[in-house]
């Protein structure tokens, strides 16, 4: 539908511009989400609202721990464990920047300490601990950090017999470091065997992206192993994989779907569903 | 037609000026026992020279000698050809990159697993150069369950390139195989025991390697990434491998150092495929002495010593006063 204004950009009515620059009004930063799967245009407040999840076609987009924190919660309350914990620098890596700037810099971008965080609080009449991974941390990338912080909130469900539930979202080892990196994979295996042996419920959620030594370690480890529609879930990165093979790989490679199809989640929840799942999950255990 | 790499330049030399000075002797019947012996002498100090200062991607490239003894050598040798080799997962089929099996020490049983390369091309196709596949993990696990079964201790040797990264392998949850193996390892009753006879590359290695004692053949390397790869990531190309591999502190003395290892095996002289013979019998020794002080402990010890052993790996910084953590009920943030 054309207007009068539309169509003045060719019967121009005034010159040139009229509003002083004192009185132009700029549009706040982030004040729409346009929806990278199917372009529907929502107010930034509402998505947030909706919990991430486009309300058109239900695309979830990433949610940090605090978002998951919030949504499972009772009221959004919780006691945050080990929030104070850092990475140190014990191969004193650097490549293209040194590691412990890397860390800072991030620290201060993203006002985390590092790629997760753990809490305890309640869900419905349920107490529950939870590792939520970041992945705006540098790829939510697992170094020791991430793995001590599991462990200790492992060791915190098995001291209060509380079930464990574990947000994964990470590309994986944290290669600054290296073996220190690599050797969080045992160590919170380690702690999963134990949580295993005092018969403590443990859920593993794997939302987008879960990949590398975090899917080789605690991811797929759960009692049960659930996700979110579309998250893509493998070992090798869907790059390497392509690579390896040489072909196209197929569309819903690596997505929850396909990785649900092929045994090896129990099922999918879409995030405004998560915490009545949960419960629900809690409960069954308990009863 | 020996292979040398290049900084083994000067042994091939020698190697070479030896072989002369025997055919001379052969053709001429003139005694040059005298050369040779110098000669000799000679190559074991300049083989002992460039060994002893080995760049981290050096010892890289002799953990990817062609002529390094694989794991089936290994086995072979060490149980005197008393192996059984055992097949299948049981699920889906056999892989060719895990090996395993029952063999002989001193009229004891153990249980032998770890991953095959191959020795030409055409094994090495068949073999899959090293890389298990799920199947592989699952056909190691089964093997120890059986171990477990019959208080048979576990040896596993580690040589892999890492886990293979294909389509099916990510169909049949390469994943989750590597991270049962993890967690089952864990809890195992029997004495475990993990040697790194070569390349230890990130989870495709660890999938086999959680034990009482992991051990680290002087050449060998270990890490989350092949210094290719690390490169790759960081620098967006190859060219800096050298630099990724003194970057991971990949060698076993930095592993040592680093207490991510618990021991280092040395190699012979020029390293494990100048003297394969003697590297089966070193490795037999130390399998040997481990096993019998790892039965001696209380199984339930023995597992809670290595579940804390990995527990302890890792550097965290954390501030002095540590905030109580009393409270199971949430409080309000």
């Amino acid at each position: 539908m054309e207007t009068e204004e539309q169509m003045s950009w060719f019967k121009r009515i005034k010159e040139g511009i009229l509003t002083p620059t004192k009185e132009k009004k700029e549009l706040p930063e982030g004040l729409w989400y346009s929806c990278p799967k199917c372009k529907h245009v929502v107010p930034n407040n509402d998505h947030i609202e909706n919990q991430k999840v486009c309300e058109e076609c239900g695309y979830h987009e990433r949610a940090s721990s605090e978002e998951y924190f919030k949504i499972i919660f009772n009221d959004g309350k919780y006691l945050e464990l080990d929030a104070d914990m850092t990475s140190g620098d014990p191969l004193k890596f650097t490549d293209t920047k040194k590691y412990t700037d890397r860390l800072k810099a991030t620290q201060k971008k993203t006002k985390l300490k590092d790629a997760v965080r753990t809490a305890v609080g309640e869900i419905g009449d349920n107490q529950l601990v939870v590792a939520a991974m970041d992945f705006a941390f540098i790829g939510g990338s697992m170094g020791s950090v991430v793995g001590e912080k599991i462990a200790r909130a492992i060791d915190y469900s098995i001291a209060n017999n509380i079930p464990f539930l574990m947000i994964s979202k990470s590309g994986g080892a944290r290669m600054m470091e290296a073996a220190f990196s690599l050797m969080q994979m045992a160590k919170t295996s380690a702690k999963l065997s134990q949580l295993s042996k005092a018969k403590i419920p443990y859920i593993s959620l794997l939302t987008d992206p879960t990949t590398g030594g975090i899917t080789a370690s605690f991811a797929m480890l759960g009692d049960i192993n659930i996700s979110e529609p579309g998250a893509l879930i493998g070992f090798a990165g869907p790059r390497v994989v392509k690579e390896t093979i040489g072909k196209d790989l197929p569309k819903d490679f690596q997505t929850a779907e396909f990785v649900l199809e092929h045994g090896f989640l129990d099922f999918i929840v879409n995030r405004k569903e998560l915490k009545q799942k949960l419960i629900q999950v809690l409960n069954l255990f308990k009863k | 037609m020996a292979t040398y790499l290049d900084f083994e330049e000067p042994i091939k030399e020698l190697v070479e000026q030896i072989e002369q000075a025997k055919q001379i002797e052969e053709k001429s019947k003139v005694d040059v026992s005298k050369t040779t012996k110098a000669l000799e002498k000679k190559l074991k100090e300049v083989q002992t020279e460039i060994y002893s200062k080995l760049t981290p991607w050096q010892r890289v490239q002799v953990s990817r000698h062609p002529e390094r003894p694989y794991t089936l050598s290994y086995i072979k040798a060490i149980t005197n050809g008393n192996f059984l080799e055992l097949h299948g997962d049981r699920t889906v089929k056999d892989d060719k990159a895990m090996v395993g099996g029952f063999g002989e020490i001193d009229g004891k049983t153990y249980m032998f697993i770890g991953q095959q390369k191959g020795i030409n091309t055409k094994m090495r196709q068949y073999r899959n150069f090293g890389m298990a596949n799920p199947e592989g993990y699952r056909k190691a696990l089964r093997l120890m369950h059986l171990a477990e079964k019959f208080g048979k201790p576990i040896v596993t040797l580690i040589d892999t390139p890492g886990a293979f990264p294909g389509l099916e392998a990510e169909e049949r949850g390469q994943g989750e195989a590597i991270a049962r193996n993890l967690i089952e390892m864990m809890q195992l009753t029997v004495p475990v025991i993990c040697i790194v006879i070569g390349e230890g590359a990130s989870g495709g290695a660890l999938g086999i390697g959680i034990g009482d004692k992991v051990l680290m053949l002087e050449n060998s390397w270990y890490s989350v990434i092949s210094p290719e790869n690390c490169s790759t990531i960081l620098w967006r190309t190859w060219d800096f491998k050298e630099k990724a591999a003194e970057a991971l502190k990949l060698t076993a003395d930095d592993m040592l150092k680093n207490k991510l290892i618990d021991g280092i095996i040395k190699e012979p002289i020029g390293g494990a495929h100048a003297n394969p013979e003697e590297m089966f019998q070193t490795v037999r020794k130390e399998i040997v002495t481990h096993i019998k002080k790892l039965e001696a402990v209380d199984s339930e010890k023995r597992i809670e010593e290595r579940i804390n052993k990995f527990c302890d790996m890792g550097v965290v910084v954390e501030p002095k006063v540590k905030a109580p953590r009393k409270s199971v009920a949430a409080k309000a943030k």
